[in-house]
């Protein structure tokens, strides 16, 4: 925990509102370069003590993350319709966010991520843009990050992935009956399987004990501290200097304007709902794809009528999130997938949009099994699975370690009309508008999930599967979605994008917004690992503008 | 409603045979419970090792409406009343879902089978069955043992048959 405790009328250096993914990177780098910090988390601070393999508490319960009981959330397929009370988006709500709970999978971007308009043209009905940033300026970063947070995999071993200066910093994790069956089918069909690279310590690391091979990482808090979240990398450098503050269960509810229009502080209730104002010389916004927006939004003054800055109108529009189909497969002898991580083994063949295809779109798959026990008997069984009775039984019962899925993570096309605006009828507990969100999927993205399920299929065939089976892809059925991106989007044109190349605003020069929200296009899925790097990045650029005095 | 002295012997008999405690429920009173357990062991039965009977689901369901699952006790309450009222329209002479024949109870769920209620109350039964001991349900680990669940905190590899005969191989 914090050592340091700041005065809030005392204008610290950088306020950092959100502790996960990017907020973690961001504090330790900002305290690590000399400056004060206060990070506010709207979550609890907990450690790796207050974790347990709780199916129930974790996956049929917000354990650890947003609680719509609390912080309802809308939903709507297109804003002709009225929405209506529906846990659409789901985010890691505690110090180390979505870093703590997530599957661990930690995909650099490709090259051509950040050119898809370049190389695909435009699609009709979508915004597909370029970055205005190039691999090459992320690399170095990603890197930083790989190394700083603990980062398993094997460079070299993806035939399609762009270049690196460095290999991963740990071998991979032992692989698991999925990941062999799943090495043995696509290289039968000439694919090209490779080690999962994950944010799971293979080997001791920096202090740090390696994975025990427990199986409870999605959805879950590592119990022995082996999944590299912020929580337990980063932020403990950052508290080590003595210049960052923690502050949990603290929920922003605006940002506040000095009369130049800089960025002056924000206002947050604590955990006993009284308001706070913390003064603060610049403001970094890393709250994820759907709160970040919802602030800006929230923060309306005379200066910015339509939200923070917003002059774009483009805070809040363009989401993209999780696509992508799931194949199941039987199998004759037992797995025992429930053992281990999820991912051991995936391919990034059909990763690129390949305009023979007909649509624009791509994606990866993985092999995997992340169910657990209960959750299986209730969603992972074939359809044709009778629902109580003996038949029932005697499926889960035979199925649970003979089964493993094939899981797509494809892309997600940014649409003008896909928004996380703010509810004008529902209220939270603490009386702010609940997030409304307007989504439904593009065309070429159902093409892409529908184009892919069958090569998903085809590979458990080819693995020797008894049975395949997959889930439906309905835009309701797959909710909530945890990847959430695009909302504040990044460009060199003040009128078509929110932030500049290194995540400054362009309208409020002492706020920066990194998360998920910075994303032009969706890459395919697993945002965590552009997500940090974006965070180095613009924490890098902060600190040498703060050293010029271009920040206040 | 109305539970014969001899069915709630015959459930405690049953509870004494599987080395059970004798029951004693926070939320339910012994008669719904009763009706709830025999739902719950046709959605979980017996049939090739323990179902939802032995692993205690009942208690489950129990200490749920008095915990996580608060809010749903009134759709219990309705969801019953609704269930016995089909029932009685299905058997006129029958007293208790309990009492009835296996074949009657089956003619009674698929009546009921596409429920809200009856969802629910398939979520809960496999949450008892095979969540977490802590919550009261997956008594002695049945549940778990019926899947080949181990529940360990670490595991070594290789974990199932495909890995170690790669592992075999490359010897």
């Amino acid at each position: 925990m914090s050592g340091v405790a700041f005065s809030t009328t005392d204008a610290v250096d950088f306020l950092v509102l959100g502790a996960g993914a990017a907020g973690g990177v961001v504090a330790k780098e900002l305290a690590t370069a000399g400056f004060r910090v206060v990070v506010l988390e709207q979550g609890p601070y907990l450690h790796e003590g207050d974790y347990s393999h709780d199916e129930i508490k974790y996956t049929f319960q917000p354990g650890l993350t947003n609680d719509p009981k609390v912080q309802p959330i809308t939903y709507r397929k297109s804003d002709a319709d009225r929405a209506r009370p529906m846990k659409a988006i789901e985010y890691g709500r505690q110090v180390g966010g979505g870093s703590v709970h997530f599957t661990a999978n930690y995909w650099r971007f490709h090259e051509s991520d950040f050119r898809e308009h370049s190389l695909c043209g435009e699609v009709s009905g979508a915004d597909l843009r370029d970055w205005p940033i190039a691999y090459a300026d992320l690399e170095p970063y990603y890197t930083k990050a790989e190394y700083e947070l603990g980062i398993s995999g094997l460079a070299g071993a993806n035939p399609f992935e762009a270049p690196r200066s460095k290999p991963y910093p740990l071998p991979p994790m032992p692989v698991k009956s999925s990941g062999v069956l799943f090495d043995r089918a696509t290289k039968k069909l000439g694919l090209h399987p490779f080690p999962a690279p994950v944010a799971i310590l293979s080997e001791p690391y920096q202090g740090r004990a390696p994975c025990v091979n427990c199986g409870f990482c999605e959805s879950f808090g590592c119990e022995v501290g082996s999944k590299s979240s912020t929580l337990v990398s980063v932020i403990p450098l950052a508290e080590k200097t003595g210049r960052c503050e923690i502050r949990p269960e603290c929920y922003v509810r605006k940002i506040e304007l000095d009369d130049a229009g800089r960025a002056a502080g924000a206002i947050y209730f604590e955990r006993n709902r009284r308001e706070i104002f913390q003064r603060a010389k610049a403001v970094f916004v890393c709250a994820n794809g759907v709160e970040t927006p919802k602030l800006l939004l929230m923060s309306k003054s005379k200066r910015f009528p339509e939200g923070l800055a917003n002059s774009s109108g483009l805070v809040g529009k363009y989401l993209m999130w999780d696509n992508g189909g799931e194949a199941l497969g039987l199998f004759e002898h037992p797995l025992n997938e429930y053992k281990g991580i999820q991912v051991t083994r995936l391919i990034h063949d059909y990763y690129a949009s390949d305009p023979k295809r007909g649509f624009y779109g791509g994606g990866g798959i993985d092999a995997r099994f992340d169910f657990y026990p209960a959750g299986f008997a209730l969603s992972g069984l074939p359809p044709d699975t009778p629902r109580w009775g003996s038949e029932f039984k005697r499926t889960f019962v035979t199925y649970f370690n003979r089964t493993m899925m094939l899981m797509a993570h494809t892309t997600s096309l940014a649409q003008a009309k896909n928004t996380v605006s703010l509810d004008p009828d529902v209220k939270d507990a603490w009386g702010l508008p609940a997030v409304r969100i307007t989504f439904d999927y593009h065309p070429h993205d159902v093409a892409t999930m529908k184009w892919l399920l069958a090569k998903q299929i085809e590979i458990l065939e080819a693995a020797g599967a008894l049975k395949t089976w997959s889930q439906p892809f309905d835009v309701v059925d797959n909710m909530p979605s945890r990847h959430l991106m695009g909302t504040c989007r990044m460009g060199n044109d003040p009128r078509s994008s929110v932030v500049n190349p290194f995540s400054r605003t362009h309208d409020v020069p002492n706020l920066f917004l990194v998360d998920g929200s910075n994303f032009v296009t969706s890459g395919r899925q697993q945002p965590t690992a552009t997500i940090q790097a974006l965070a180095y990045r613009a924490a890098d650029y902060a600190v040498r503008a703060a050293r010029r005095g271009d920040l206040s | 409603m109305a539970v014969g002295p001899d069915v709630l012997s015959a459930l405690q008999h049953a509870h004494t045979v599987a080395g059970l405690p004798v029951p004693h429920f926070e939320t339910l009173d012994a008669a719904t419970a009763v009706e709830i357990e025999a739902i719950a062991a046709r959605i979980i039965p017996s049939t090739g090792g323990a179902g939802a009977r032995e692993a205690g689901v009942i208690y489950f369901i129990d200490r749920a409406l008095s915990t996580f699952a608060a809010d749903d006790r009134e759709t219990y309450r309705t969801g019953m009343a609704q269930l016995q009222q089909k029932r009685k329209e299905l058997f006129p002479n029958s007293t208790t879902i309990s009492s009835l024949t296996g074949d009657q109870q089956m003619t009674l769920m698929r009546a009921i089978e596409t429920s809200s209620f009856f969802e629910l109350l398939r979520t809960h039964t496999v949450l008892g069955f095979l969540g977490n001991p802590s919550y009261g349900g997956n008594r002695g680990e049945r549940g778990w043992t019926q899947i080949g669940f181990e529940g360990q905190m670490a595991y070594q590899p290789p974990f199932g048959y495909y890995d170690a005969q790669a592992e075999e191989e490359k010897k």
